[in-house]
């Protein structure tokens, strides 16, 4: 526990250090307050969906832009090398790089609470729940695209290529209930169980079911675990 | 102590080290010589547990690599080849981020700090970026990285590529000052590097231990015999000869007379040296000595022997 601290505290430090988190932040604020005022002002309602049906599809981008360097620029550098000779177990180098990246994504998401709030002082019968909700639910997307990012930087040492690997296993969670009508019906379950859609349009109407939350913390687990299992092979290189 | 048995490591069909075997002693200096892709890194890679052996293992004070790996590692400051640092830190924090891998608190961060800061030089760069550092620096910074926790034993692949002669002696001489307490391994392919900094010397070739020991005694092992070249006046050749009877140790190789001078070539054992007594020889018999020199077979000499020796074998 200690040693992931560490590493998410420099990790997160080194975000700050760098341009990286501002831009990041910068960006992802203007793209989503754009698109959000955008089309809020034409339904003429009290709520957030505008802004929650367009963070997932930011996020495509974004997060595996955030993570694509996290372990892909360690090998590059060569780093990965220090940090792995080091007395720190493994799992603890990817579980505090992934913490770090996930709370540059959530910092980033909650700069978008300024609408909120603005919501809050000049809407009408604002539903506090649904807003609450949805939010909880961008988390945990939030969550899933960071592992799948931390995960494709492991494959390669070139940040990029990480990046585009991240974009493509995202795209697929994203885009998977939408292939359905292609899928056979025996499958249609199953498909549609591992579909990020699903959980996500839940938990984003306001159902908190133990179900969602399994989906995504074993997504997350299952991300995690492979990311370190990859750290761990250039032992038997 | 560090005990290495049997040390195999392959990637994918290529045998980079090849049943190495060896043993490093607590307060030993040790010199890891080998030419580019002989396995030095590897093995060092192996020791460090950033490799898994193929087979065969590693003992650090009776702890082995693949059950212990973590007490290992505490035990040993490395500092990798090319020196990879996080360019994009302060120096300060690298260091506390090093320091606080290894457990320490902040009181014990503080006195750490002063003393690498202290024995590496850096405190003109302490608060800058490590990337904006001179190479010079970086070396130091990496240095001081691997041995903030002031480590039982230090692993230093080519710790002085890339640094200027001056800082070469500093650094030098800082790993000499630590091997008087530590065990310190350190690799290189300057030999003249290795030669003035280690007490002994491991040398590898495609893998495989050709040979250990001291430079003298690696030397002494590669060649019998040291030349002693003698240019005289007015020593004749019978004085010559006479002279070997009262010095056994020494035979002649030969002798080149001209009108005036004569250059005598003279060979004994390495570990004699009678230069003193041919100097005593020439005073008595009256002969003026022009010149008198003894060729050395350096350590550059065996290592080209030995490498070259090993890819014959191989062929």
């Amino acid at each position: 526990m200690h040693n992931t601290l560490v590493i998410f505290k420099k990790e997160l430090k080194s975000f700050f250090n760098s341009p990286m988190a501002y831009i990041f932040l910068v960006i992802f604020a203007l793209v989503t307050g754009y698109f959000f005022t955008n089309t809020f002002f034409l339904y003429n309602q009290s709520d957030m969906r505008a802004l929650f049906s367009i963070v997932p599809l930011v996020y495509l981008f974004f997060i595996p832009a955030v993570t694509m360097s996290l372990i892909a620029k360690e090998k590059s550098v060569g780093t990965i090398e220090t940090i792995s000779t080091l007395p720190i177990q493994d799992r603890d180098v990817v579980l505090g790089k992934f913490l770090a990246g996930y709370s540059l994504i959530i910092i980033g998401l909650m700069v978008t609470v300024i609408h909120y709030i603005t919501l809050a002082f000049v809407g009408t019968n604002v539903d506090h729940g649904a807003v609450l909700s949805g939010y909880f639910g961008l988390i945990l997307l939030g969550g899933v695209y960071s592992a799948v990012g931390i995960f494709s930087s492991s494959l390669t040492e070139n940040s990029v290529v990480a990046f585009i690997i991240g974009v493509f296993i995202v795209l697929i969670f994203f885009l998977l209930d939408k292939t359905l009508i292609f899928v056979p019906d025996a499958f249609a379950g199953f498909v549609q169980y591992l579909s990020v859609d699903f959980h996500l349009s839940n938990i984003s109407r306001g159902v908190i079911d133990t179900r969602n939350l399994v989906y995504f913390g074993s997504v997350i687990g299952f991300f995690l675990f492979l990311t370190t299992r990859i750290v761990e092979s250039r032992k038997w290189g | 102590m560090i005990k290495v048995e049997n040390l195999s490591k392959s990637y994918g069909p290529v045998e980079a080290v090849k049943s190495l075997s060896f043993e490093v002693n607590d307060g030993e200096i040790v010199g890891f010589l080998g030419a580019n892709g002989a396995g030095k890194s590897t093995t060092l890679k192996v020791m460090t547990g950033f490799l898994s052996p193929t087979s065969g293992n590693v003992y650090v004070d009776n702890l082995n690599i693949f059950d212990h790996e973590h007490e290992i590692q505490k035990k040993i400051g490395y500092l990798p080849e090319l020196n990879p640092l996080y360019v994009d830190m302060k120096v300060f924090d690298l260091l506390k981020f090093h320091a606080s891998v290894r457990g320490m608190n902040d009181k014990h961060f503080k006195t750490a700090l002063e003393r690498v800061v202290h024995d590496c030089g850096l405190s003109g760069v302490i608060h800058r970026n490590v990337g904006d550092c001179s190479k010079g620096y970086k070396q130091r910074i990496g240095l001081a990285a691997a041995m903030i926790h002031d480590p039982e034993i230090l692993i230093l692949d080519e710790p002085v590529t890339g640094l200027d002669p001056n800082q070469i002696v500093e650094i030098r001489q800082l790993i000499k000052q630590l091997g008087k307490e530590k065990l310190v391994i350190m690799s290189s392919h300057i030999l003249q590097e290795i030669q003035a900094t280690v007490d002994k010397i491991i040398i590898i070739n495609n893998g495989e231990l050709v040979a250990e020991g001291s430079s003298d005694e690696l030397i002494a092992s590669a060649q019998g015999l040291a030349q002693l070249k003698l240019e005289l006046t007015g020593a004749t050749e019978d004085g010559i000869q006479e002279m070997k009877a009262f010095i056994p140790s020494v035979s002649i190789h030969s002798i080149n007379s001209n009108d005036n001078s004569s250059l005598v070539t003279l060979e004994y054992e390495y570990t004699s040296d009678p230069r003193k007594d041919i100097f005593d020889y020439a005073v008595k018999s009256q002969w003026s000595i022009l010149e008198m020199s003894q060729s050395k077979t350096n350590l550059e000499d065996v290592f080209r022997s030995l490498t070259q020796k090993g890819d014959q074998g191989n062929a």
